[in-house]
């Protein structure tokens, strides 16, 4: 019951289109991504040219992978807990204070400040980028490729499969709660939702028993099968990392210039 | 006897904590049998499945499979040989893609390339899912998830298939098709289910496991009519069923 209609949270990040983006391999979008998020990371504060520069950088990925902006934005949503702590910084951080618009603001916070918003904001838009661009399957395989070890791609890969299951789950359960005239409503109601993620969580280990068990049952023997997949060519290598080629341009001439 | 797939004798098992699910049970069953296992709930239905593929070992007493013995050493040539198809589909299927998770079980016996292929696409042919091969379980139906989940244990081509509840969950078409794909499947099977017309369609022999022991074993016709037999044990005909008398040669 139920079970039939399922959400699918891992398949929805996925934006598709045919692309040069897309149809890169996994790893490849992943090395590049990585990197790219490293060398933003490296920039000095103070060179905010640098930042404007790797912004477009992005921005040009996400025109080349054909990516609706408006969805792009949407997602962004995941880095509002950053954002207000970037913009609490300059108050409480301490002096030497200026003053903007009759407000005493920290200097060294303003520009920590503003430095987290934009290393933030690309971080945000490149991971955007990776997931709207690559199938879950995909980045798992990718993961494989790259020499993570096998144990944490399997992990990730369980977490993927049954997130939506657990998803579900935890829907009927708060529809039972609900058919029995309850109304989750201010802090009076913590005690029940605790009360329920803990009967979530009792579930979802005991699901991990018996997949287990159903595996055990299938010969399991603690590999899995790789995922099969091409590997990437050198013209993919190439294309991939000229994004991170050209971000690490700019970061030679930004400590230049710092 | 050198025919009988499954043979377990005086099988008792009592879990860690000290509860005693099985004392003594004898089953055996032949190849090209099938055979319902009828019970109560807790009557220690899924504690004998689970002594069939060596997931667990009895206590007292042997499990024999094809005539080999379930124990320890044996386990990776059992788990080939004994096929279980769990209650819960979602518990069965976890890979991203229907055909990569019909190929687990042969890839865990050593199978690869196009032989692998072959016997993924065959099994999956085998329950009518060929063209859902590429698409990931949680976007399935329920119905066509327990085809699939069959499909991951026909494609390790055991002697013995098991299966818990195979009817549960269902809509009528679907528990219909999930009949059809059984019946014309030509293979032991062990099927352990409270519906008890499910039994009557798909077994011609059924045993009753009650409070951990066999207490029936006879033709499934014969058993479901004994009224008095089926009502000590918790198993009732659904309202206003009587059953047909010409069903009794099956």
């Amino acid at each position: 019951m139920g079970t039939t209609q399922q959400h699918d949270i891992a398949g929805k990040l996925l934006i598709a289109r045919h692309s040069v983006v897309h149809h890169l391999p996994a790893e490849v979008k992943l090395v590049a991504m990585l990197s790219f998020v490293f060398l933003v990371v490296l920039t000095p504060l103070g060179q905010w040219w640098a930042f404007g520069v790797y912004g477009l950088l992005i921005i040009a990925v996400i025109a080349a992978a054909k990516l609706p902006p408006v969805r792009v934005v949407k997602r962004m949503v995941i880095e509002v807990p950053f954002v207000i702590f970037a913009i609490l910084m300059p108050f409480f951080s301490a002096g030497p204070y200026v003053e903007y618009f009759g407000l005493q603001l920290s200097e060294a916070g303003l520009i920590a400040g503003f430095g987290l918003l934009c290393k933030g904001t690309i971080g945000v838009l490149s991971s955007v980028t990776l997931a709207a661009t690559t199938p879950m399957r995909d980045l798992l395989s990718g993961l494989t490729r790259l020499k993570v070890p096998t144990l944490l791609v399997e992990i990730a890969g369980f977490m993927v499969r049954y997130v939506d299951v657990i998803v579900d789950e935890m829907r009927r359960m708060k529809i039972a709660r609900q058919s029995r005239g309850y109304f989750e409503r201010g802090i009076r109601s913590w005690p029940v939702i605790a009360r329920s993620a803990g009967a979530l969580f009792i579930r979802a280990y005991e699901r991990g028993e018996r997949v287990h068990l159903a595996m055990l049952s299938r010969g399991y023997n603690g590999k899995l099968p790789s995922y099969s997949l091409a590997i990437a060519t050198k013209a993919q290598w190439a294309t991939g990392m000229l994004l991170p080629m050209g971000a690490a341009i700019i970061l030679v001439l930004a400590w230049r210039m710092a | 006897m050198s025919d009988a797939v499954l043979e377990m004798h005086k099988v008792a098992y009592a879990y860690p904590d000290g509860h005693q699910a099985l004392f003594g049970v004898d089953l055996h069953v032949h190849r090209g049998e099938k055979i319902a296992l009828l019970g109560p709930n807790g009557a220690g239905k899924t504690t004998l499945v689970l002594h069939v593929n060596g997931i667990l070992f009895p206590g007292a007493g042997s499990v024999r499979i094809a005539g080999m013995d379930v124990n320890k050493e044996n386990l990776k040539a059992i788990r080939a040989k004994v096929g279980v198809v769990f209650q819960d589909p979602d518990d069965q299927l976890f890979m991203p893609t229907v055909r990569d998770d019909v190929a687990f079980g042969p890839s865990n016996m050593g199978i690869v390339g196009d032989e692998l292929a072959k016997t993924v696409a065959e099994a999956l042919a085998a329950v009518g899912m060929s063209e859902f091969a590429d698409r990931s379980p949680q976007h399935l139906s329920f119905g066509q998830r327990r085809r699939v989940a069959i499909a991951t244990v026909l494609a390790m081509k055991p002697e013995i298939l098991v299966l818990d509840e195979p009817s549960s969950n269902l809509d009528p078409a679907a528990r219909r098709e999930i009949a059809e794909i059984l019946e014309s499947l030509d293979i032991t099977m062990l099927m352990v289910t409270h519906d008890l017309p499910y039994a009557l369609e798909l077994c011609d022999r059924s045993v009753i496991l009650s409070a951990g022991a066999i207490v029936a074993d006879r033709a499934t016709y014969d058993l479901l009519t004994d009224d008095a037999l089926i009502k000590q044990h918790r198993l009732e005909l659904p309202f206003g069923f009587r059953l047909d008398p010409s069903l009794a040669k099956k």
